[in-house]
């Protein structure tokens, strides 16, 4: 197949998929959305893009399965364990000022990253005055993150990961294990509401003191990344934090000037003053 | 396509390496002209979770600049960018560089064959690969995608690889591509410069 015809069937199917289901991935970065669509390919053993547009369009349950190839569905709690002490370390001091706090986890996939700060936020105390939105584009996903259970063999690394997050409590105080599970207590979900939301296409929704949105701008192209980050900015109240991934940058966002490095390596912003 | 290769310039250069690739690339990046044009990019499979000196070892020894790939960061003719770990590294039009955090591929992530297949479908018949010692079968497929957009594709001889599995498994797949030894390489890197056409290594078959 010749890769111009690919891109050619790329965009159409991008297009389509737009058009009918109102998802909007035509501002993602294409060489790993090429790759993923690849092995879409494969697995619903279409020869052409041009046959999987056929499928996804005619096909509801075609393009909820192919959902889970557009969009990467990679997470673990406490991921990347310094990003979290630098929170503890730098921004949870600040958030302690606040009477009461909202923070946005943007692309929370199925609820590891929102469950970690709000087991961070209890073990600092500031839990019961905080309440998470956590957002994503990928409904299965936000079930799985509402029912925050998690097979028992994944425990081991987010305890490890947990346990370099700068504290002495427990991961085991936050979950009853039965059956193969680690089922995550329900007084940390009464604290997050889990909700569908497109950083590609909706808008602010409140004004919070964090946003925590790793490891998902990477997948979006420079424009589709200012996007995101206007939505951040505006979303900020004064002086608000910003973390993103560890191999994610606002050094070529036009929005660079919005923010200044509060943990230059752990990937911790502060939005700077107006 | 062997013929028309003389007069093309060689844009891009992707190397893959995995056990002993370090003193692999030990041996090719000081190699590596002063006035090169083409770009290089490297992965090398390393244990997870440590922290890449690649960057640190190897800027003293070479000629060019030497960095850890930044996500949607534009591509400098004639840098070297190692993929960080734990991340794919991926060319996109531009040229830029594009990280991704998806599944390990070939149980690596960097995935050579990542690199290569994106970097193939971007530089074409202007991209050179190399697959260094390894001892997986990562590359092998990536190779394919160079040598099928008309680029050339060079397999460190599996003889004096440190580990020869993967070379081994290159060639396997890749009939088409040249066998050479890593002073060959170097040296062949060495007539790089400036985007002069490349003089061909050799021919071993
Ligand atoms: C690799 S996961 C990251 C999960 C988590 N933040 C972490 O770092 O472990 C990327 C997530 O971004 C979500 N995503 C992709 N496009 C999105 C969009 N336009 N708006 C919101 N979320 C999106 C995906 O569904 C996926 O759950």
């Amino acid at each position: 197949m010749l890769a111009q015809d690919f891109d050619i069937e790329l965009r159409l199917l991008i297009d389509a998929i737009y058009l009918k289901y109102h998802y909007d991935f035509r501002g993602y970065a294409r060489a790993s959305l090429k790759r993923r669509l690849t092995t879409a390919m494969q697995h619903f053993s279409c020869r052409t893009l041009s046959q999987l547009q056929d499928k996804a369009l005619h096909d509801d349950t075609v393009f909820s399965a192919l959902l889970d190839y557009l969009t990467v569905q990679v997470s673990e709690m406490f991921r990347d364990p310094g990003y979290f002490l630098s929170l503890r370390q730098k921004v949870v001091p600040l958030l302690r000022t606040y009477p009461s706090l909202k923070i946005w986890v943007a692309g929370c996939s199925s609820g590891e990253e929102a469950y970690s700060l709000a087991i961070l936020l209890r073990e600092e105390g500031l839990l019961e005055r905080t309440l998470i939105y956590a957002t994503d584009i990928n409904t299965q996903a936000l079930q799985k993150a509402q029912a925050g259970v998690y097979a028992l063999e994944r425990i081991a690394g987010f305890t490890e990961n947990h346990s370099k997050s700068g504290t002495s409590s427990s991961l085991s105080d936050s979950y009853t294990a039965a059956y193969g599970r680690a089922v995550f207590d329900k007084t940390l979900t009464q604290h997050i509401v889990f909700s569908d939301h497109s950083l590609a296409t909706d808008s602010v929704f409140a004004e919070v003191q964090l946003v925590s949105c790793r490891n998902v701008l990477i997948y979006f192209n420079r424009e589709l990344q200012d996007r995101a980050i206007g939505l951040f900015r505006d979303a900020l109240c004064h002086k608000g934090f910003l973390g993103i991934g560890t191999k994610e940058s606002l050094r070529f966002s036009s929005h660079a000037d919005a923010f200044v490095e509060l943990a230059r390596e752990d990937r911790v912003f502060q939005k700077a003053a107006a | 396509m062997k013929s028309s290769r003389a007069s093309t310039a060689i844009d891009a250069i992707v190397i893959g390496a995995s056990t002993g690739g370090v003193e692999a690339l030990g041996a090719l990046l000081p190699a590596l002209p002063t006035n090169l044009r083409a770009a290089v990019f490297i992965v090398l499979h390393l244990p997870r979770e440590r922290p890449s000196l690649l960057v640190d070892i190897f800027k003293g020894k070479c000629a060019r600049p030497v960095s850890e790939a930044q996500d949607k960061e534009p591509v400098v003719p004639g840098s070297v960018y190692f993929a960080p770990p734990n991340y794919h590294l991926l060319i996109d039009k531009g040229p830029q560089l594009a990280l991704s955090a998806d599944e390990p591929v070939n149980f690596s992530r960097p995935s050579i064959d990542v690199l290569f297949e994106s970097a193939a479908d971007v530089y074409g018949e202007r991209l050179m690969g190399i697959i260094l010692t390894g001892a997986n079968q990562d590359g092998a497929v990536g190779l394919q995608a160079v040598q099928r957009v008309g680029g050339i594709a060079l397999v460190q001889q599996p003889r004096g690889a440190d580990a020869p599995i993967m070379p081994e498994a290159a060639l396997k797949q890749n009939p088409g591509a040249q066998a050479c030894s890593l002073e060959q390489l170097a040296g062949l890197l060495g007539t790089l410069a400036n985007g002069r056409p490349l003089v061909p290594p050799h021919a071993t078959n």
